[in-house]
C-alpha cells in the first residue's frame, strides 16, 4: 500500500480503498470489459452522475491505453426515472450526454460508484430504454456493498464490500472531491 | 422554492437558476426519439383558462403531457362559468377532483393569488389581468441565456442590457420580466410613451425612457410588447400609425442594434404595429424559439413544483 496517498480515517470514517487500489481495480475492470466484449468493439461506457461519469471516462482512458481503441464515454442521468422521487424534495437534474452515434445496436456498459439497493440501476435501465435499443447492457461498479432490493447483479466489480445497512459508503474521486478514496463510516443523520 | 408560482418576485436568484438549469437539461429531450418522461405519472394538472390563449395553454398542456401527468383542460366558454359559477366554486370542484396543480389564466389581476388560498395543490399563474405572467418571464430568460450566454449551467444574466418596449401599462409580461431579469442581474430599461407606463413604475427595479432610438445602440436584447387593444378603454396614443412610427421596431431601427443583439416578442404579434414583418422574420428574432423554449421551461417548473414530496422545497 502506498502510504503517502492513503487518506486517514476522518469524518467520513475508515478508508477501505486508497488511490492506488482504485487505480488497480479500474485497470482490472478495463481488461475485463475488453475480454468479455471480445476486444471492446461497439462498446459505449455510460456513467451515472455524479461519480459514475468520471469513472466511465477513466475506464475509457485505460482501454485507449491498452488497446489503442477509442471507446466513447458519456453520461446518463436517471433522476426523472427514479422510484423515490416523491420521498424527497425535487432534485436538481444531472446531465445526459450520449455519444453522437447513439446507443442502438451497441453494448452499453453502465458505470456507477456504489451498487446498493439496485434502484438506481433499474432507473438507468428505464432511462436507457427511452434512448434507443442497445444490443446488450452491462454494469460496472467500483464498490458492491450488497443489500439488493431488486434482481440486479453487476458484471464488473471493483471491490465487494460486505456492509451493514447502518453504514455509509462514500466514494471520493479526484475529479469531484479532490482525492481518490473509498470510505466507510457510521450513518450520521443524512448520508 | 415556494409551493406556488404566482409572481416572478416569488423566485430567488437560486430558484430561478435552478429552473433554468433544469430546463437546459430537459431541452435535450426534444432531440430524442421518445420525448416523454415518466416523472409525473399519476398526477393531475388542470388548465383553468378564463381568457383566450393558444400558445400558453398548449404549451402547458404539452409540458404536463411530456412529464406523463394527466391533463384536464377547462375553458370558461361552454362550462358552468357561463351559468354564473364563481371562481371559488370552480376551484372547490377542481379540488374535489384531486388536482395536484392548477394552471390559471384569468382577466382579473390577483385571481391566481386568491385561488392559491382555496386549493391544496400548486397554483401556477399563467397570466392574471395586467399583473403577472411568470412562466413567460422564465422562458424569456431561458431564451436570452441560450442565445447570449451559450446556455451555460449556473450562469445568470449579469450585466446584460434588456430594453422592453411598448404597452407596459397593460402588460403582465413586462412586469414579470422586469422582476425576474433584474433578479438575474440584467439591467432592464422600459421604453414607452408616458401614457402607457404604470403610475408606480418609479418603484420597479428598472430604468424608464421615452426615447427608444437612444436606447437601441446599447441594448443586448429588445423585447417588443403587443399593443393590447382589447384592454384599451381610453385613447393612449393619437393613432396606431403614430405609435408605430415612434415605438415600432422596423428595419431602420433594427440596424441601430449591436450585431449580437436579439429581438424578442411574447406573441401574438401585431405585424406592422409594434414590429415590422421583416424584423419578425429576421435571424435576430427569437420568436419561434421562445415558443419551443416555453414547453421546456414549463416542464422544469412543473417538475420542480410537483416532482418531489407534497410540499416541495428544493435541495441542492
Amino acid at each position: 500500500m502506498c502510504a503517502a496517498s492513503s487518506p486517514v480515517a476522518g469524518r467520513d470514517g475508515l478508508a477501505v480503498l486508497d488511490a492506488e487500489e482504485i487505480r488497480r481495480a479500474l485497470t482490472r475492470i478495463a481488461h475485463e470489459i475488453l475480454e468479455r466484449t471480445h476486444g471492446g468493439d461497439e462498446v459505449i461506457l455510460l456513467g451515472i452522475p455524479t461519480r459514475g461519469v468520471p469513472l466511465a471516462c477513466r475506464l475509457a482512458g485505460r482501454i485507449a491505453e491498452f488497446e489503442k481503441l477509442a471507446v466513447p464515454c458519456g453520461s446518463l442521468d436517471v433522476t426523472m426515472h427514479r422510484d423515490d422521487l416523491r420521498l424527497h424534495p425535487a432534485r436538481a437534474l444531472g446531465r445526459t450526454e450520449l455519444p453522437a452515434e447513439g446507443v442502438d445496436g451497441k453494448t452499453v456498459v453502465l458505470v456507477d460508484d456504489v451498487l446498493y439497493s439496485g434502484r438506481t440501476v433499474r432507473a438507468a435501465l428505464d432511462a436507457l430504454n427511452d434512448l434507443g435499443r442497445p444490443r446488450a447492457v452491462q454494469l460496472a461498479v467500483l464498490v458492491d456493498r450488497g443489500h439488493r432490493e431488486l434482481p440486479i447483479r453487476a458484471d464488473y466489480v471493483g471491490k465487494n464490500l460486505p456492509t451493514s445497512q447502518r453504514e455509509v459508503v462514500r466514494v471520493l474521486l479526484a475529479e469531484v472531491d479532490g482525492q481518490d478514496a473509498v470510505m466507510i463510516g457510521e450513518e450520521e443523520g443524512q448520508p | 422554492m415556494k409551493r406556488h408560482l404566482i409572481s416572478a418576485a416569488d423566485l430567488s436568484r437560486a430558484d430561478a437558476l435552478l429552473i433554468l438549469d433544469t430546463a437546459e437539461e430537459l431541452a435535450q429531450l426534444a432531440d430524442r426519439p421518445i420525448k416523454k418522461l415518466p416523472t409525473l405519472r399519476g398526477r393531475t394538472v388542470v388548465n383553468l383558462f378564463y381568457e383566450d390563449s393558444t400558445r400558453t395553454r398548449i404549451s402547458f398542456e404539452a409540458a404536463a403531457k411530456r412529464l406523463s401527468a394527466d391533463v384536464i383542460n377547462f375553458s370558461a366558454k361552454g362550462s358552468s362559468v357561463a351559468k354564473g359559477e364563481s371562481l371559488k366554486d370552480t376551484a372547490l370542484t377542481l379540488e374535489a377532483m384531486g388536482a395536484d396543480a392548477v394552471v390559471i389564466r384569468h382577466p382579473a389581476s390577483g385571481a391566481a393569488h386568491r385561488l392559491a388560498g382555496w386549493v391544496r395543490g400548486s397554483v401556477l399563474n399563467a397570466g392574471d389581468g395586467t399583473h403577472e405572467h411568470p412562466t413567460q418571464a422564465l422562458l424569456d430568460a431561458f431564451t436570452i441565456r441560450r442565445r447570449l450566454m451559450g446556455g451555460r449551467r449556473g450562469s445568470a444574466l449579469d450585466g446584460l442590457r434588456v430594453t422592453i418596449v411598448g404597452d407596459v401599462l397593460h402588460s403582465r409580461v413586462a412586469r414579470s420580466n422586469v422582476l425576474l431579469l433584474s433578479t438575474l442581474g440584467a439591467e432592464v430599461t422600459l421604453a414607452a410613451p408616458p401614457t402607457l407606463l404604470p403610475l408606480a413604475v418609479g418603484s420597479w427595479p428598472c430604468a424608464v425612457t421615452y426615447d427608444l432610438d437612444s436606447e437601441l445602440p446599447k441594448s443586448d436584447v429588445v423585447m417588443m410588447l403587443r399593443v393590447q387593444q382589447e384592454r384599451m378603454n381610453a385613447a393612449f396614443f393619437p393613432s396606431v400609425r403614430e405609435y408605430s412610427r415612434r415605438y415600432g421596431l422596423d428595419t431602420a431601427r433594427m440596424a441601430r442594434l449591436p450585431d449580437h443583439a436579439i429581438v424578442m416578442h411574447p406573441g401574438p404579434m401585431n405585424r406592422g404595429v409594434e414590429i415590422a414583418a421583416e424584423v419578425a422574420d429576421s435571424s435576430r428574432s427569437t420568436i419561434v424559439e421562445q415558443v419551443a423554449n416555453g414547453v421546456t421551461t414549463r416542464m422544469a417548473v412543473l417538475y420542480l413544483l410537483l416532482g418531489g414530496t407534497q410540499f416541495p422545497a428544493v435541495t441542492q
